[in-house]
């Protein structure tokens, strides 16, 4: 049987971005698009990103000091509010990804219900403590870039991560 | 006799979406075992009620972004089979290759950065080591064939998620010329990396026999999107007839509940549909797949691993062949022959069999819809294994984290969809309540 060899625990050079990938209510989008940005930047990434948290990818996720979190997906619940809060006191920059967290939709498209829908979902938000809004991030946290689109555009990323990467000296 | 005690609630990682294992072990004795999709529902059956039809396949892609593609063609047919719309021959094909693209970059998501971790002991398939052979041809095969599949859905769908191309009733653009021969060199140039990983999964030696039935949409040739639904037992059923054949059940050790079939669990994708029809995959893919093939049928969970990898060999192999003999030419949409009526798509996803239902008004608004995805099919089957395997490792008196590593593995062989999923369960658990 094999576990998780020790070996595999993140480190932290000091020349590398830190950087979290986080999700909260969306389809995931793009957490794809990132996947597929993979296919033509991964051999760059390597070098230059340390990926300290990111559940699509790995299963050791560590949330301790970050210099980018890259946030996807609505807020539906007071434990997003309290994470995303976390998120945001360990991280130096908060990116928004995509448009639901960006802009809250499709995901808060809930917010929008008549009265018979909202009296048909209305024993699903009790029982599993629903928002009775879905937020978007900027209305809990300050966000410091965005990179809209639904999935996000993938060329406005590029343009945050390489921005990232100046600011924060890892490239010239 | 161990006594094992163990309780823990993990995130469950490298799959798509948000889940948790919830285990309880007291006495060397299973109190409970959950599979948990902890994803906030979105209610896209409430919302897509009232919507302009026109807008609908849109909207359900937005369900899953990995599987988006799958959602908005089985939308599509959906609205068309309401309003009685033909596709012409070039759009069929081009859902074809839509499909083709989907599973391609869906499949090798899953096979490469979430299942094949595993298999080296490594947490990150971003940590595959570059300077050792093996692993660098792993690194550089799995991000081709991805980009191939990607690049494949753009030229045809417009996009890899979320695709703009296809609508109810055609497709709004044709691939340029260039673009058709960029496609045939990127995906002949990456059929012998689909080969490497067809052999990486044969030789793995995982191994979890379940006794279940298959049920998947079968058609001769091979097709995500013809034919009509076949049980390993012999059932034939029309795609219309399709949902009236399933029953909601709860899940005694669960809160959520699931689909049976003839009052059993089932399941469906990769290794259902190889295991029903391997015999109407290409002939090309037959031929070079012709070993591994003997697999099948297999009872055998990890080899949906397998079957994935076959199938992406499946679309590499019936891409280029029609891209090799098409000519696109831009055609204009179809138009409904009819204002209103009800409408069922059965296709099958990456995942295995999904099902949209919707009724059109003569407003042409939605009056309403109902969707069955996959993983929600599957759910069933993966909370009784994940029991199963519990029993078999206790006498190990496994750690917590062996434990977890083992159920990880095989809830990841399912390759299941908690974007998709959470669209199913709290549903479900909304008729229980009400």
């Amino acid at each position: 049987m094999s576990i998780l060899s020790k070996s595999e625990t993140v480190t932290s050079p000091a020349k590398k971005l830190r950087i979290g990938w986080f999700t909260f209510s969306c389809c995931e989008d793009s957490t794809i698009i990132f996947t597929e940005l993979l296919n033509d930047h991964w051999q760059e990434w390597k070098k230059l990103l340390d990926i300290r948290h990111a559940r699509v990818l790995q299963s050791h996720n560590v949330l301790d000091e970050l210099d980018v979190a890259f946030v996807e997906g609505a807020l539906a619940s007071e434990e997003h509010i309290r994470y995303l809060k976390e998120i945001r006191s360990r991280s130096t920059k908060l990116v928004a990804v995509g448009a639901c967290a960006v802009m809250g939709l499709p995901s808060a498209q809930r917010n929008q219900f008549d009265i018979k829908k909202l009296a048909e979902i209305q024993p699903l938000l009790d029982k599993f403590a629903y928002l009775p809004q879905v937020k978007k991030l900027s209305d809990v946290v300050k966000v410091d870039y965005i990179v809209p689109g639904c999935p996000m555009d993938d060329r406005k990323f590029l343009e945050v991560l390489n921005t990232a990467l100046k600011e924060f000296k890892i490239v010239d | 006799m161990h006594q094992v005690d163990l309780s823990f609630t993990k995130e469950i990682t490298k799959v798509e979406g948000a889940a948790t294992l919830d285990i309880s072990i007291k006495a060397g004795k299973v109190e409970h075992c959950r599979f948990g999709i902890t994803e906030f529902k979105r209610f896209y059956t409430q919302a897509m009620r009232g919507k302009p039809y026109k807008t609908l396949p849109s909207l359900l892609a937005r369900i899953c972004g990995t599987c988006s593609n799958a959602h908005l063609l089985c939308s599509i047919e959906a609205c068309e089979h309401a309003l009685g719309i033909t596709p012409s021959a070039q759009s069929q094909l081009m859902k074809h290759l839509t499909m083709y693209g989907l599973n391609i970059r869906d499949h090798a998501l899953h096979l490469y950065l979430f299942a094949l971790p595993d298999m080296f002991g490594k947490d990150s398939f971003l940590s595959f080591d570059e300077n050792i052979p093996e692993q660098h041809q792993i690194l550089h095969d799995a991000f081709a064939i991805k980009a191939a599949g990607n690049y494949l859905s753009i030229i045809i769908a417009g996009r890899s998620v979320h695709a703009v191309n296809p609508m109810i009733g055609g497709f709004l653009n044709v691939p340029k010329l260039e673009e058709v021969a960029e496609a045939i060199k990127k995906l002949e140039e990456i059929r012998p990396a689909v080969l490497r990983t067809i052999k990486l999964f044969a030789d793995c030696q995982y191994r979890f026999d379940r006794k279940t039935d298959f049920m998947a949409l079968v058609s001769q040739p091979f097709s995500f999107l013809e034919g009509e639904i076949v049980t390993d037992t012999g059932d034939h059923i029309a795609e219309k007839d399709f949902r009236d054949h399933l029953e909601h059940t709860v899940i005694p050790y669960s809160q959520a509940s699931g689909y049976v079939y003839k009052g059993k669990s089932y399941m469906v994708g990769s290794l259902a549909r190889l295991n029903l029809s391997k015999n109407s995959l290409h002939s090309k893919t037959k031929e070079s797949a012709m070993e591994a093939l003997t697999r099948f049928p297999s009872t055998n969970i990890f080899d949906n691993n397998l079957a994935q990898a076959i199938e992406i060999l499946h679309c590499v192999d019936q891409s280029l062949e029609i891209l090799h003999t098409t000519k696109f030419a831009k055609e204009v949409l179809q138009t409904p022959t009819s204002t209103e009526g009800i409408g069922i798509g059965v296709i099958e996803a990456p995942r295995g069999t999904l099902y949209h239902k919707v009724s059109i008004g003569a407003d042409g608004n939605v009056i309403e819809g109902e969707i069955v995805v996959p993983t929600g099919q599957n759910q069933i089957n993966i909370e009784q294994d994940m029991a199963r395997l519990i029993e078999e490792l206790l006498p190990q008196n496994p750690s917590a984290e062996q434990l977890q590593q083992e159920l990880e593995k095989l809830i990841r062989a399912y390759d299941p969809c908690m974007s998709c999923a959470s669209h199913f369960l709290k549903l479900r658990i909304a008729e229980a309540k009400s």
